[in-house]
């Protein structure tokens, strides 16, 4: 039977960049093994449901791992699942939230895929008490550049684990996982949001509310001087008692690339400033359904769109918690100064890094921020890059679509290790995104 | 509890309605050639809510063994309250011209397996006096047309045999559905270039669980095929035979 081939056109969630690439629909895992097992000439990657929004999954050829989607066991004593790589966040939580179980770290969309969510090492809004995803997978079944299957954990093939989490596809294709869900006993999450005047009351209250499960600001990113960095923290809590009712798939579209001058610097400053007064009062508290409180922007799809057709990428960095206050008050003043507009600027508070090589968290602070592609971005990116670099902190791999090859092996120190890695199993010889040929790897 | 057989169980579109019917908290007997991939599937249902799950192989052109792998679900089961049937495959039309074998074979797997295992299927449900018999033929067997008239001829004739055994079990209490799909994206059309008109799987298994449970008789599905196929039907064969379909 056909295995498959489409030649097309992709590219990531910012629409940039775009490329042209052999998209690879394989079927089985068997296929997948074969397939590898007979090397070609092209780079190759695997791609989940292309939430990352650069250049991550994007090669001459890219494997759709969106057909691997069985479950194969789940332990209904522990909350252990085991799942094919392709299995959607979205899809595990209409079937386990009925029984009473709820993913342990969710990143701010559903439509990312158990493989992606291992491979970019997501973090959600518990990273400072619960870390990333990886850290509640136990073990993976990987597919090397050879063909052969192997299993990793923190026990056997270990610097593969430690490799292929937060490792960006490069080491192989991830074919399934077991992580561990926890038990919820409502799908409504209670949560409770702060008004805070300025950048340091908002760190401060960060460090005020650190047990809170969930917590993020949402940044008013365009105000300055006395009021830079005043943001809407929000805290969430799981509610105790309630009912286990899973979302339901939203419809609303963008059908379309809209005009990009409807996102312009007016209307990104409406947004913001309404976004900060939609709460009037400095504190308030409500119960939400857990699918608009983690995945706001899920129920309208292809929002992307909004950014017009030369697209959007998203700018997430981190900067170590010793550069805190004065580092972010140094780049959010920059960018305030350049009067491009975000849509969105979430701060979030990390906890302790892992041991992967690649994964992005460090203790500090990440900001994410989206800013629309046009001539003169990449410059001035290239100018808080620097920034960044400064205070010790670096970017976001799987939002990257721009940075430096220098840029990234200064502040990814364990990228000597990561490419030795590589090496050894032959995945430098096969797994390359246009990603990992810019940054070097 | 519903008690279910599927043959071709492997097919993506019988897959995803396993997996409704698993989340329904059903019983299965899957029944497909590919022991691998029905164990995946079987695990898959398991861990959806399937209160159990039996796996059988079965060559569909073996017609030796149809009377035992039936006779083997229904002593399963007990009762059984949907026969869905989903395997087939879509025949390289050019190569069926130039061989006669292949045109028979293709015809044996997409027409006359499907009648055998019907045929044994039908006796035992009208002797239980319920349940669904639900088989996938398709739009390709409202009209004969050059690109691919042996799936067409196979297609129509188990869309014909479906019509005859309804009316026979009608007074028996046993629904006949007959499943038209149009264009969907499975393994099966991989090589296809994918339009506005494809559906995904998913939305025809949906489809499937409904009219199964509405006790319809025909499903065109995606719905507006209905109407396509309405169209083409009398397109008068003086026109319809100098077009190129
Ligand atoms: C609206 C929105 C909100 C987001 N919020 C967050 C957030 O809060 N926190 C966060 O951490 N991230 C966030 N992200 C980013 C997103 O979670 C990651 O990019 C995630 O990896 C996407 O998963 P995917 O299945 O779409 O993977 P893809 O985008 O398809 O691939 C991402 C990377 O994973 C690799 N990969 C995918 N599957 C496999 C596999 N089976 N084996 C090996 N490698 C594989 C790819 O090669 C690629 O390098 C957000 C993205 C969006 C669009
Ligand atoms: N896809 C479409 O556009 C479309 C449109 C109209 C109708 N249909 C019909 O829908 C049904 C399901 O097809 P699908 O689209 O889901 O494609 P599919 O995934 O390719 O399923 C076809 C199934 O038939 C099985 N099969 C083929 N020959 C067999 C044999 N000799 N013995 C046992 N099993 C055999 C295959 O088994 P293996 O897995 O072992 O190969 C496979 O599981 C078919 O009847 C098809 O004709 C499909």
């Amino acid at each position: 039977m056909n295995q498959g081939i489409n030649q097309r056109t992709l590219c990531g969630w910012g629409q940039y960049p775009k490329t042209e690439t052999e998209l690879l629909n394989v079927h089985s895992q068997r296929r997948i093994a074969e397939m590898l097992a007979a090397p070609g000439e092209k780079s190759l990657i695997a791609r989940g449901m292309g939430r990352s929004y650069g250049d991550s999954a994007l090669a001459e050829q890219t494997l759709s791992t969106l057909h691997l989607n069985h479950l194969i066991e789940f332990n209904t004593d522990t909350g252990d699942i085991r799942c094919a790589a392709g299995v959607t966040l979205s899809e595990l939580l209409e079937i386990f939230v009925p029984r009473g179980w709820f993913l342990p770290v969710t990143p701010g969309t559903k439509f990312v895929t158990v493989g992606g969510a291992i491979a970019s090492d997501v973090h959600g809004k518990n990273h400072h008490l619960h870390g990333c995803f990886s850290d509640h997978v136990s073990a993976l079944k990987l597919a090397l550049a050879n063909g052969d299957i192997i299993t990793c954990s923190r026990s056997e093939n270990a610097s593969l684990f430690y490799a292929t989490c937060g490792g960006m596809g490069l080491t192989g294709i991830i074919l399934n996982a077991t992580f561990r869900l926890i038990p919820i006993e409502s799908a409504l999450i209670a949560e409770s949001s702060y008004k805070t005047a300025n950048l340091a009351e908002t760190l401060e209250r960060f460090e005020e509310f650190e047990q809170a499960t969930y917590s993020v600001a949402w940044i008013d990113c365009l105000s300055s001087g006395q009021k830079l960095g005043r943001s809407l923290l929000m805290l969430g809590e799981h509610v105790p008692q309630g009912d286990l009712q899973a979302h339901r798939s939203g419809k609303l579209k963008v059908p379309f690339n809209m005009p990009s001058q409807l996102l312009n610097r007016y209307s990104v400053q409406a947004f913001n400033t309404l976004y900060y007064h939609k709460q009037t009062r400095s504190h308030a508290q409500r119960e939400v359904h857990y699918d608009p409180y983690f995945y706001p922007l899920d129920g309208l799809h292809d929002w992307n769109r909004l950014y017009g057709k030369n697209g959007f990428t998203q700018y997430q960095f981190v900067i170590p918690k010793a550069a805190g206050l004065e580092g972010m008050q140094t780049i959010l003043q920059r960018i305030v100064a350049s009067k491009r507009g975000s849509f969105l600027a979430v701060l979030k508070a990390f906890g302790k890094a892992n041991d992967n090589l690649l994964s992005f968290p460090v203790e500090g602070y990440t900001l994410a921020l989206d800013f629309k592609i046009d001539a003169t971005l990449f410059a001035f990116l290239d100018e808080l890059d620097r920034i960044v670099l400064d205070f010790g902190g670096r970017l976001y791999l799987t939002k990257d679509a721009r940075m430096s090859e220098t840029t990234f092996k200064q502040s990814y120190p364990n990228w000597e290790a990561f490419a030795e890695i590589r090496a050894q199993t032959g995945a430098d010889r096969c797994f390359h995104s246009l990603q990992s040929l810019r940054l070097g790897l | 509890m519903k008690n279910i057989l599927v043959i071709g169980a492997t097919s993506a579109i019988a897959e995803q309605t396993i997996r409704l019917y698993a989340q329904q908290g059903a019983r299965l007997y899957l029944v497909a050639r590919d022991v691998e991939k029905l164990e995946t599937i079987a695990a898959d249902a398991r861990v959806r809510g399937a209160a159990d799950v039996k796996i059988q192989t079965l060559d569909v052109n073996d017609f030796a063994t149809h009377e035992t792998v039936i006779e083997q679900a229904f002593a399963t089961l007990g009762q059984i309250d949907v026969v869905l049937m989903a395997h087939g495959t879509l025949p390289d039309q050019a190569a069926c011209e130039q061989s006669v074998e292949l045109t028979l074979k293709e015809l044996n797997t997409n027409a006359l397996s499907t009648i055998s295992l019907l045929t044994l299927c039908a006796n035992r449900l009208q002797t239980q006096g319920s349940g669904t018999l639900a088989v996938i033929s398709s739009v390709a067997g409202d009209r004969g047309r050059q690109s691919n008239y042996v799936y067409g001829a196979a297609k129509g004739m188990v869309s014909i045999f479906l019509q005859g055994l309804r009316n026979r079990l009608f007074a028996h209490g046993v629904n006949v559905l007959d499943i038209k799909p149009g264009f969907v994206d499975t393994p099966m059309t991989a090589a296809f270039k994918k339009g506005p008109l494809w559906a995904k799987p998913q939305q025809i298994a949906q489809s499937i669980v409904t009219a199964v449970e509405k006790g319809k008789h025909t499903l065109y599905t995606p719905f507006f095929w209905r109407w396509i196929m309405l169209i083409i039907r009398n397109i008068p064969e003086t026109i319809f035979k100098r077009l190129k379909l």
